[in-house]
């Protein structure tokens, strides 16, 4: 083997060293700046889904059952006529159970208000019963009312639409706030990434000159600094979410079964969403970098 | 030429270089050897007056011209511009590597290439390590890598001695045999007269002297 080849075949083994410089020591801040957004963007939504869910248990408890309030007429007495609203209602299709409350049921559900054991025994509590709704196919108020008119029963519905409406509005309220702070969050990263390909085109003006003048387009060198801060961010987003899936995953272990609060049940498959805020880093990444390299290349002669 | 509001660097030049032609370009320092040579590497766009490469005006050229122009034209710079994170195949090849050439195709080649201005042994080294000399010779080797049609170099010689500044000659010489359009700056007056090739003198942005006019076919005409 002649000495040629032989240096030849050493080339071979060579690797392609990148055209930009791998390791920078300006890219530090940058690392620990997306790291720190792509934290507070994954708990962000593993917040939203847990509050999503949270909301949908609401609504779904609520709307799986109605109180009737009962007022006793003719020779009822409360309790009587509370019996027999039950089972009035309790043979309409859609019903699955429907029990009256009895008065420490009812006395129950004022000592938030009344305290314990300040209930005068001689007080009219209001006559309620619950209905459980078959939740597929629930009864519908018309009816309901129907079922208790024809018991000749004075009764009121309440279906707690105005509850639900307020529970949805809420979550709906939660969804849109997580949808507007990953947005922010996304923009302020692009951002970053913006100001960092600037002051890493400016601070690499000679590799940058050098390429041109062999004869890169400004495409190529664009890719070069959207290939390199793609990468970057993918790297400091994955700490980020990784930060992000440990911390959801400590409140999960630390809320048992209900996730971290009932207020915030967060489950498993949440911190999944953790796997995708790379990705996403790294797209908003490229197209920042590449933007921001694309407009300075033109500027230039 | 001017930069910016500043007083005009280069004026009323006017002179044509014919392919395969060898010519030196002198002048005392500040005279715009530097900015003329920059004109014509398509470093810096004229102010006013028209330049003409390879049949176009480059002056008013998109610049999305400009890379194919600039792949035709091998610049060895004064302070050759290495870039000191590649190897130096990596750099003798970066011009092959922007057009995304498959390395494959070209390994071969650039190795030989180094072997020939004499970093054979020195492929897998950084710029740091080299010698001036060593650098001026890999600044060559890139600037010929894509065998241009006009080989621009500015100062080659100003960081290295005698012996190598004549052995660097003998390079560029060789590589004008090949084809080449050379067009060297240069302040050494013992080198320029020991070439014997034709000269063109700048003074205070004026062109001074100019070869004679070449026969027709000329492809250069910066003016």
């Amino acid at each position: 083997m002649s000495e040629i080849e032989a240096r030849q075949t050493d080339a071979e083994r060579r690797r392609i060293t990148p055209l930009l410089p791998v390791t920078d020591g300006r890219d530090g801040g940058l690392v620990f700046t997306v790291a720190v957004l792509a934290f507070i963007a994954c708990l962000a939504v593993i917040a939203a889904l847990a509050a999503d869910r949270a909301a949908q248990g609401w609504t779904s408890d609520l709307s799986a059952s109605v109180t009737l309030q009962v007022r006793p007429k003719g020779g009822d007495t409360g309790p009587e006529a509370a019996a027999r609203a039950a089972e009035a209602v309790a043979g309409v299709k859609g019903v699955v159970e429907a029990r009256a409350l009895d008065r420490k049921s009812a006395e129950a559900l004022l000592e938030p208000w009344l305290g314990k054991d300040n209930i005068p025994q001689d007080l009219p509590l209001p006559q309620l019963v619950t209905v459980d709704l078959d939740p597929k196919a629930p009864a519908s108020l018309a009816s309901l009312n129907a079922a208790l008119a024809t018991a000749h029963l004075d009764a009121s519905v309440d279906d707690r639409q105005r509850w639900m409406s307020d529970v949805r509005r809420a979550a709906d309220l939660v969804r849109l706030a997580a949808v507007v702070a990953c947005l922010i969050l996304a923009a302020a990263a692009g951002s970053v990434i913006a100001f960092a390909t600037r002051q890493g085109l400016a601070a690499r003006r000679d590799v940058v000159e050098v390429l041109h003048l062999c004869g890169a387009e400004d495409q190529f060198v664009a890719n070069l600094f959207m290939g390199r801060f793609a990468v970057l961010a993918l790297q400091a987003s994955a700490y980020g979410a990784l930060a992000a899936a440990a911390g959801g995953a400590g409140l999960r272990l630390l809320g048992g079964s209900d996730g971290f609060s009932p207020a915030l049940p967060i489950a498993w498959q949440d911190l999944a969403i953790c796997a995708g805020a790379p990705i996403l880093a790294a797209l908003v990444a490229a197209l920042s970098a590449r933007s921001a390299a694309m407009a300075i290349l033109r500027a230039q002669p | 030429m001017r930069y910016g509001t500043s007083p005009d660097v280069l004026r009323d030049i006017s002179f044509s270089l014919a392919p395969g032609s060898f010519h030196f370009l002198t002048g005392a320092s500040g005279a715009g050897k530097s900015s003329l040579l920059k004109l014509i590497y398509l470093a810096q766009r004229p102010s006013r007056g028209e330049i003409t490469l390879f049949g176009q005006d480059v002056g008013r050229a998109p610049r999305d011209a400009l890379p194919a122009l600039r792949r035709r034209i091998g610049v060895v710079f004064q302070e050759f511009h290495l870039l000191d994170h590649l190897t130096v195949f990596d750099n003798a090849a970066l011009p092959l590597r922007v057009t995304e050439q498959r390395t494959d195709l070209y390994r071969s080649d650039v190795s030989e290439l180094l072997q020939w201005v004499g970093l054979g042994a020195r492929l897998e080294s950084y710029p740091p390590t080299l010698s001036g000399g060593e650098k001026q010779r890999l600044a060559i080797a890139r600037a010929v890598v894509n065998r241009p049609d006009i080989l621009l170099a500015d100062e080659p010689t100003g960081n290295v001695d005698h012996a190598m500044a004549l052995r660097i000659l003998r390079l560029l010489v060789e590589l004008n045999r090949m084809g080449a359009t050379v067009l060297i700056a240069s302040h050494d007056e013992d080198l320029v007269a020991r070439s014997g090739m034709p000269v063109l003198h700048l003074d205070d942005g004026v062109l001074t002297r100019q070869p004679p006019r070449s026969a027709p076919g000329r492809d250069t005409a910066p003016s």
